[in-house]
């Protein structure tokens, strides 16, 4: 009885040693830092770009101003381009690389993972070499005298979306492939038996048992791509703002904290929607 | 009696599913067309930027001949080209920067980015490790909670992070200031403490799921044998997680090398990283000497993944 009382007095000790620093550092370091924006998102910009500690709403109603609200607009439209065209690039390579032979697969699948190890500003200056006015798109197509003056690519919707995609698609792409390497192809087989026909037989039973991949896929590639900063910084200009290029601006330009942080919490609520869904409905064993 | 030994067929699955005629055959060449446009997509612009960086020429459009002379120019110093070395005060805006140009050159850029990178593997691999050991073991109150806080920095967009880690340092200071007299700045301390705040997560999730696998019978032998935690720790648990460690801290390392957000928030005077540099580079100049920076880090990124596959191939 003592022994035991004793042990478990041990154990205790062992847990608070294991969990306190890390826990700490998150708490200290994430959490509060969060809450402090949270806070200072109600609270008033003072005319001096200080923060006044006086209580008020109208940071967040302030969003609803088109300005803002249409940079919300867009980035949503964007990330949900960005979305849709990932997975209907990337469902069938998934589909393409599970159905591949060893070594050949895990070959495939390395490609599409190695651009995860690389750096992503080095993968956006990568496409903003392609579209810049004598950037290699506009010097191909001047040279075979498709066009005579530079076409303007950078700093469009159209090079952001290009750039969220290419820096996401590979979000997309692994879930689906841990997906769809599960799913039993006897299946499909067996409705074909049935008599459903190719397309059929994808839409009622490969789609349905393949949708907890879907799922995660969009939300890894929505995630990301509605908080993007680097991507609109470097590929967009003034004209096609993201959430985090505003939440940036408001911080570091126009000095108004409290609404920066109104801005940043918004961004966050997306994101915790999004996030739900995905350990509602994802794909369980992939974070 | 002997019974009848039939070979039980393996399901099909692991072949092609049979043509069906000519479509089957079409839908099968667009799936390969489709893989090959998504590869040329992912690959061509990293591969251009390779060649561009031997082009003897400024201009992209034209093929002057092999050069090395951009990576020359690199360890020349970089500074020489108009580069951004040191990040400004708490309330720095892209044009402060530009303005902010100093000498600094691509050495001491990876330098920094060294120091940080290390320094924060190094605590969130303890710290990582220690979080996936008590989940593992103990249950606890508000359990689920502390699991979903775990998972946050992971999900979270970094420019919030940046920016909350920007807000919490200033008004620490302001604080420290007023309370204590100290004066504090921004710099290696506050990169790396942000660092360590979103790779904790990463670490702890890598191991854990290495922990879930893991055979506590091991442990209780171990322990039934005569050894102590510590002894069992060191000498049966540590061994088993290790694959699970140290892909956590690849990814780490990897995470806080590649940073460029939250690094931008909270860096300081004279602690400026390799991204940074680079962000700097492609904002402020149109040198091919970008090309050259890039090239070398993607063949560093290369020797990563190596690195993490043969981890990988180890557990």
């Amino acid at each position: 009885m003592h022994e035991s009382l004793s042990r478990r007095r041990g154990h205790r000790a062992q847990f608070w040693f294991l969990f306190t620093p890390g826990a700490f550092w998150l708490g200290f370091f994430f959490l509060l830092p969060l809450l402090i924006v949270l806070v200072y998102s109600f609270f008033t910009r003072g005319p001096y770009g200080n923060v006044i500690y006086r209580w008020t709403a109208d940071n967040y109603a302030r969003l609803l101003n088109p300005i803002y609200f249409q940079i919300f607009w867009q980035s949503l439209w964007m990330a949900v381009t960005t979305t849709v065209i990932s997975l209907l690039v990337g469902y069938p390579l998934a589909y393409y690389i599970a159905r591949q032979r060893q070594p050949w697969r895990n070959v495939l699948l390395l490609l599409v993972i190695i651009p995860f190890w690389t750096n992503f500003l080095v993968r956006t200056y990568a496409i903003m070499v392609l579209f810049r006015t004598e950037g290699v798109v506009n010097a191909v197509l001047q040279g075979l005298g498709v066009i005579q003056e530079p076409l303007q690519i950078m700093y469009t919707p159209f090079a952001v979306t290009f750039g969220l995609v290419y820096g996401y698609l590979p979000f997309m792409v692994l879930p689906l492939y841990a997906s769809i390497e599960k799913f039993d192809f006897s299946l499909i087989e067996a409705a074909q038996d049935l008599g459903a026909n190719g397309w059929r037989s994808f839409l009622r039973v490969m789609l349905p048992l393949t949708l907890p991949g879907i799922v995660a896929g969009c939300i890894l590639v929505f995630i990301p791509a509605i908080g993007a900063f680097v991507t609109p910084d470097l590929l967009g200009g003034a004209k096609t703002m993201m959430i985090g290029n505003l939440t940036q601006q408001q911080f570091l330009k126009a000095r108004n904290w409290p609404f920066g942080s109104a801005v940043s919490i918004s961004l966050m609520v997306i994101v915790s929607i999004a996030a739900w869904i995905y350990f509602r409905y994802g794909e369980e064993e992939m974070l | 009696m002997a019974l009848e030994a039939t070979t039980v067929e393996r399901p099909l699955a692991t072949q092609p599913p049979p043509a069906a005629g000519t479509r089957g055959a079409a839908a099968r060449w667009l799936l390969g067309l489709n893989a090959l446009l998504v590869y040329t997509f992912l690959y061509a612009p990293i591969l251009i930027l390779v060649i561009l960086s031997f082009n003897a020429s400024r201009n992209v459009s034209v093929w002057r001949g092999f050069t090395l002379d951009w990576y020359r120019s690199l360890l020349a110093g970089a500074g020489t080209l108009g580069l951004y070395g040191d990040t400004g005060t708490v309330a720095q805006d892209t044009a402060e920067l530009a303005r902010n140009f100093q000498a600094s050159g691509i050495v001491l850029a990876l330098r920094n980015s060294l120091i940080v990178s290390f320094s924060a593997t190094a605590i969130s691999t303890v710290f990582g490790t220690m979080i996936a050991l008590a989940l593992h073991r103990y249950r606890f109150r508000f359990k689920g909670t502390f699991q979903t806080l775990l998972a946050l920095p992971v999900v979270i967009p970094d420019i919030t992070m940046g920016i909350s880690l920007l807000v919490f340092f200033s008004l620490l200071f302001r604080l420290l200031e007023n309370l204590l007299g100290l004066r504090m700045a921004l710099g290696f301390a506050t990169i790396i403490i942000g660092h360590v705040a979103f790779n904790v997560s990463y670490v702890a999730i890598v191991v854990r799921a290495r922990l879930a696998g893991m055979d506590r019978t091991l442990e209780e032998a171990a322990q039934d044998l005569g050894a102590n935690e510590w002894q069992t720790f060191r000498r049966v648990t540590l061994p088993l997680i290790m694959p699970g460690v140290l892909g956590g801290a690849l990814l780490a390392f990897t995470l806080s090398l590649d940073d460029f957000v939250i690094t931008f928030f909270t860096a300081g005077v004279g602690s400026s990283t390799l991204p940074l540099f680079v962000y700097g580079m492609i904002r402020f100049t149109v040198t091919p000497a970008i090309n050259a920076v890039s090239t070398l880090m993607l063949l560093a990124s290369m020797v990563l993944v190596l690195l993490s596959l043969a981890i990988q191939r180890r557990g």
